[in-house]
């Protein structure tokens, strides 16, 4: 029985880390300037728990197979435990994780701390059920007026988003369901919801916050790689949750200033 | 001493006194251990239905036809509600303690058996309350088990958020008052009910879990009793407390003015707490049948009750992890996440410790021991996904991913099951008077162990590489869509395991009436409940008052006639 249990717990153990050495399944390849800290600290965390997680299960198998009860077997140690042995372990646990824990920080806050670049692009991404659209200030660099009592969903586009066309701000504002950012340039983005609370989630991009009702939500990041990365809604928000999905295109700057052109003579 | 005489005089006769508005608290915790066993199976055939619809979304099935998106969702809010509360919260607290604490101490009852009375039948109503909303139109809610607000405090955001989401609230705050009835009935017979000699530092450590796990009730559930309440009110009586200004679907909702973020500080405070009530229990059992199982007494005695009550201080300042990505201030993310992984150190010194215990015992590969030590690496492989969830900055990858969800499955799911299962096998001679079947114990057991670390494990996998939970299907995102043969391989894992519990059903059963005759101390274990006959006579001890002269886990005693000295044998000077 002993060496069942030794068996099934390596078993078990070895499996599952081989599966994690050999990156069958993993992040997806980084498109964003936070990407590589992300990572790093990622790889950091999972080498050290990779090696507590091994030692543990492997001591575990081998201890109760070791110390099964047998006709040979020695009597046991009777011992109620050992107070420096205690301390020690507490001691480098803590040290442990909290030194983990603090060299993940400098990522968080050069990320949220910090204001955006000057000169970032600016996008307001709105989630409502079960649609993602994305507006862009224009020429002026002044978003428009929205209300609440214009939005109207089935319409989509600056409709659905409810925005005051009468405002003059509002008319070279792009409402779009694709977003397109300009590589290497610093995005600022400013989250709303207009119905339930959404999350804005672009694995590649290593990019998530929730977008909530009632809440602007300034958030910035910076794309590094040309590609098209899929956007999944990240926070249950009702029966079409899982296909509220979408698309960021990074494209180059002058790709985007043509898009932008395009999209401002649309309007006109 | 507090001896409530006039109730345990005498054993109440005729059959609804006897058995079904019994005070006696063995009765009432094995009403509390059949409802949780009635539940774990309503939640687990939820989780079989959900594991279906995710690989074949267009099936019809027998009885249920086709699972649509929105049946999906309350599948899993249903799933996660009944396990939490009415599985995690009732068995290990509800049934095990309700049974073990009083005997474990030496007192005839608990302090107010007609509390611990309405607080059964309270939960049980909690529970008729929530299976109504599978029934009622629209029926049951979609908004999850957390319930995040404005989705749950809005009728018209999603089917089921009607009456289904009103009776969901309802059956949480029924449940939150019987939590609170037993909190207050566990706490008093612990500080007042012991028996001479039985000192706080001599209590077996199942008392000392149960005692930590009644006062991070008695501070959790009322603040989520006030929560559903205040999200009642914002769904009835057109109060704003959780929803500003919304639109949905083009409609001006009448609210303004509300926080969302309100509703997830006041449920996680309560949540996260919860977690630990959900798992204290288990260790506490796990550590006195690795100690018994062993032939040792348990490493650090002292240490282990330390870490249990850090883990409870603890467990109030770390509700915050559960929202980096909420839009809560960046700030006060640093200092949740170091709250957190503080969480971590006496975690890992129970771990050494157990490792401790067993370390030059004599071990005996009884089922309760297979599961306490399925146990121990269950606790292991959830905790250490923990240090990545408590850093802000992977959250912003691995948060409401499959990461998650593996993590928790098997830290407060699958490990405190596993709890469940080694209590029930340890403790079902005392409960029932027969033995379970070892063979079908011990097989059960091992089908169990591999079957839910091929369905959750691969969770991990699955997280990392961004697939999002509560997505009813992955037919919409590419990405996702790649990584279906992974999902594909945990549903026939879920087929298995869940195949796997019908054994254990049976011998549960069997044994019940068929297994054979108990002795008074078949694991020569040296607690209390092992002194007095088995099943326990109605007041426990048969008139008898007993004294303690020992630690709880004297076993291996140099010099001693056995390999173990009871708690009531008589002092000497070798043994503790």
């Amino acid at each position: 029985m002993g060496l069942a249990l030794l068996f099934l717990i390596w078993l078990i153990t070895l499996v599952s880390t081989y599966f994690f050495v050999a990156k069958t399944w993993w992040l997806p390849v980084g498109a964003s300037a936070a990407a590589g800290w992300i990572d790093h600290q990622f790889a950091l965390t999972f080498v050290i728990m990779g090696v507590v997680f091994l030692a543990a299960q492997l001591s575990l198998g081998y201890i109760v197979w070791r110390y099964r009860e047998s006709p040979s077997a020695r009597p046991v140690e009777y011992s109620h435990g050992n107070t420096t042995l205690e301390v020690v372990w507490t001691v480098l646990t803590a040290i442990l994780f909290i030194g983990l824990n603090l060299m993940g920080s400098n990522v968080w806050a050069s990320q949220r701390f910090e204001p955006a670049e000057a000169g970032a692009v600016q996008v307001e991404v709105t989630g409502m059920q079960f649609a993602w659209y994305f507006r862009y200030p224009g020429a002026d660099g002044k978003y428009g007026k929205t209300s609440v009592k214009l939005m109207d969903p089935s319409a989509g586009g600056e409709a659905a988003v409810g925005l005051d066309t009468s405002d003059p701000a509002a008319k070279d504002d792009i409402v779009t369901g694709t977003m397109y950012l300009p590589v290497n340039r610093e995005v600022n983005l400013n989250l709303r919801a207009v119905d339930v609370i959404h999350s804005f989630f672009v694995p590649s991009l290593r990019f998530k916050q929730d977008a909530v009702p009632g809440l602007n939500i300034p958030m910035h990041f910076k794309p590094t790689v040309i590609g098209e990365y899929e956007i999944a809604c990240a926070e249950l928000c009702g029966l079409g949750h899982y296909k509220m999905h979408g698309m960021v295109h990074v494209v180059s700057q002058e790709d985007f200033d043509k898009w932008v052109a395009a999209r401002e003579a649309e309007k006109q | 001493m507090a001896t409530p005489a006039s109730v345990h005089a005498h054993a109440p006769q005729g059959f609804i006194r006897k058995y079904i508005f019994s005070l006696d608290h063995k009765v009432i915790g094995i009403q509390y251990f059949f409802l949780a066993l009635t539940a774990v199976f309503v939640g687990m055939f939820l989780s079989l239905l959900m594991r279906i619809h995710l690989i074949w979304p267009t099936a019809s099935l027998p009885l249920v036809g086709t699972i649509q998106p929105e049946t999906y969702l309350s599948l899993l809010t249903m799933h996660g509600t009944i396990m939490v509360f009415f599985v995690l919260t009732t068995a290990p607290q509800g049934g095990f303690g309700n049974y073990f604490l009083p005997i474990q101490i030496g007192a005839p009852d608990m302090a107010f058996p007609v509390l611990n009375m309405l607080s059964f039948w309270t939960t049980f109503v909690g529970f008729v309350v929530i299976i109504c909303a599978f029934f009622v139109t629209g029926g049951a809610p979609l908004h999850g088990w957390t319930g995040y607000a404005p989705l749950s405090a809005l009728p018209s955001a999603g089917p089921g958020e009607q009456l289904g989401a009103d009776l969901w609230i309802t059956s949480i705050a029924i449940f939150c008052i019987a939590s609170l009835l037993g909190a207050l009935n566990f706490l008093t017979t612990t500080l007042d009910m012991r028996a001479k000699g039985m000192t706080m530092m001599r209590m077996p450590l199942t008392c000392w879990s149960w005692f930590i796990t009644a006062i991070l009730g008695l501070l959790a559930f009322g603040v989520l009793l006030s929560a559903g309440i205040l999200l009642l009110m914002d769904r009835n009586l057109g109060t704003s407390f959780y929803v500003p200004l919304v639109v949905v679907n083009g409609q001006v909702m009448g609210h303004k003015g509300g926080s969302p973020l309100l509703w997830q500080h006041l449920f996680w405070f309560f949540g996260h707490p919860e977690v630990y009530i959900a798992i204290l229990p288990g260790m506490g059992v796990t550590s006195q049948i690795l100690s018994t199982f062993s032939r040792k007494p348990i490493f650090g005695y002292r240490a282990m009750v330390y870490a249990m009550l850090s883990i409870g201080f603890f467990g109030f300042m770390v509700w915050g992890h559960h929202m980096f990505m909420s839009g809560m201030s960046p700030y006060s993310a640093f200092a949740f996440s170091i709250l957190t992984m503080c969480i971590g150190v006496p975690s890992a010194i129970k771990t050494f410790n157990w490792l401790g215990t067993m370390y030059k015992g004599r071990i005996r590969f009884s089922t309760p021991m297979l599961y306490a030590i399925g146990f121990v690496s269950l606790f292991v492989s959830g905790g250490l996904s923990g240090p990545f969830l408590a850093q802000p900055v992977l959250d912003i990858q691995l948060h409401d991913t499959y990461f998650v969800v593996g993590h928790f499955h098997l830290i407060m799911g699958v490990a405190a099951i596993f709890g469940i299962f080694a209590a029930t096998y340890y403790w079902f001679p005392k409960m029932f008077g027969r033995m379970m079947n070892e063979t079908w114990g011990k097989l059960h057991f091992f089908l169990t162990l591999a079957g839910t670390y091929a369905i959750f494990m691969p969770m991990h996998y699955l997280g990392m590489a961004g697939q999002t939970r509560r997505y009813s299907q992955f037919t919409e995102v590419a990405y996702q869509t790649k990584l279906l043969p992974l999902q594909t391989f945990m549903t026939y894992a879920a087929f298995i395991t869940i195949a796997a519990q019908l054994i254990f059903v049976i011998n549960l059963f069997w044994s019940m009436f068929k297994g054979p005759k108990a002795s008074d101390n078949p694991w020569e274990s040296t607690t209390l409940e092992w002194t007095t006959s088995t099943p326990p006579p109605h007041d426990n001890f048969g008139g008898v008052t007993p004294v303690v002269h020992h630690g709880p886990y004297e076993y291996g005693v140099p010099g001693a006639a056995k390999d173990y000295v009871m708690q009531t044998d008589p002092a000497t000077s070798t043994a503790h």
